[in-house]
């Protein structure tokens, strides 16, 4: 008489194909390679001082042109010392900075060595529009939009000031508002007497 | 006279309740200015990127306060919800929106869940027909194993019967 086996044959306690499990295993290991990622990003702060800044374009606030265009170009100003400042009609210490950045626009604007770009951050334009009205702000300005341009610099807050060097690499960075004007002057003559 | 006066008041108030419920668009004026209700129905589909993780309706903060005037505004001037959730994307970037939109790796958000959860429930059943498999095989083998001691037990009796037998 013929036992049935109690114990499992081959083809039963075989699990799953080999295929599924390395499938598994790739989207596993993908999405913890993008975690990753995003914690790396998350805790790398703000772009770094010798970094080369990747060409952006920021279209500006009707009525703000540079060079008669009312957009620029990163790549278009190499040669130039750029300063690009972020900000809202928002933040309060933002108003602490803005007339020092105004007049020190004036005083270098006439060289042509140095452009000021304000790139206007998670804002509403007719906010905006009151705020550039009231500080008289008079350097191309435009909405930073989707928040690529300060994605790119990876800002933390606002008002933060990024100098770039005429060769596009990043030499300064500000975080906060300047205290006075002679700080601007004393990072551009720096950078203008290299 | 009294009469005449009582005349002239039933007509006048005649009048104006003809007025007001004859010509109800002069009664009511149009008002197109959205409540804060109208507001904040599209402000709590939206995310305030300046302060992480707070809807738009209830967020405290100035720039929050200067949206909802910009939602107002656009209301105002007659957008719909979906082209003012598509300005907001473009102005502020698709992180504003409680639900974001289902493209590149938003795309993992929809689908790893469900999928998660499928993969999970297929293991789970796997496990439970695996268990009840298992228990069936070993209700077998004991019966079997039952079955083999009876078998032997018959026969030792047929041995002992023998030998008693013999010895008598």
């Amino acid at each position: 008489m013929q036992q049935p086996s109690a114990e499992p044959t081959g083809s039963e306690r075989k699990g799953m194909p080999a295929a599924v499990q390395a499938v598994i295993w790739v989207l596993l290991l993908g999405l913890l390679a993008l975690v990753a990622m995003g914690l790396k990003r998350t805790q790398q702060g703000t772009v770094q001082i010798g970094d080369k800044i990747p060409d952006f374009s920021l279209v500006f606030f009707d009525g703000y042109t540079y060079e008669g265009k009312n957009e620029v170009q990163l790549s278009d100003l190499q040669g130039k010392i750029v300063v690009i400042n972020f900000w809202a009609s928002w933040c309060i210490p933002c108003e602490d900075e803005a007339a020092a950045l105004e007049s020190a626009w004036n005083a270098y604007k006439d060289s042509g060595e140095v452009v000021f770009i304000g790139a206007d951050y998670v804002d509403t334009e007719p906010e905006a529009r009151k705020y550039l009205e009231k500080f008289n702000i008079t350097f191309p300005n435009g909405p930073d939009l989707g928040t690529r341009i300060s994605q790119m610099f990876r800002i933390k807050g606002v008002p933060e000031t990024y100098f770039i060097d005429k060769q596009g690499v990043l030499h300064y960075i500000q975080i906060g508002p300047f205290a006075s004007e002679d700080d601007i002057h004393t990072i551009l003559d720096g950078m203008l007497g290299q | 006279m009294k009469t005449e006066k009582k005349w002239l008041y039933g007509f006048i108030l005649a009048a104006l309740v003809i007025i007001a419920f004859t010509n109800p668009g002069s009664a009511f004026a149009q008002d197109n200015t959205p409540t804060d209700n109208d507001v904040n129905a599209i402000a709590r589909q939206m995310f305030c990127p300046v302060c992480e993780n707070t809807p738009l309706d209830v967020c405290p903060t100035e720039a929050c306060k200067d949206w909802r005037e910009l939602i107002r505004l656009k209301l105002t001037e007659g957008w719909t919800e979906q082209q003012i959730k598509t300005y907001f994307v473009e102005q502020y970037g698709a992180r504003v929106l409680a639900e974001p939109p289902m493209q590149g790796l938003n795309l993992l958000m929809y689908i790893l869940p469900p999928a998660l959860m499928l993969a999970g429930a297929a293991f789970l059943g796997k496990a439970f027909l695996s268990m009840r498999q298992n228990a069936e095989r070993s209700k077998i083998s004991i019966e079997n194993d039952k079955a083999a001691e009876s078998a032997e037990d018959k026969y030792a009796n047929l041995i002992e019967d023998e030998i008693n037998k013999r010895e008598a």
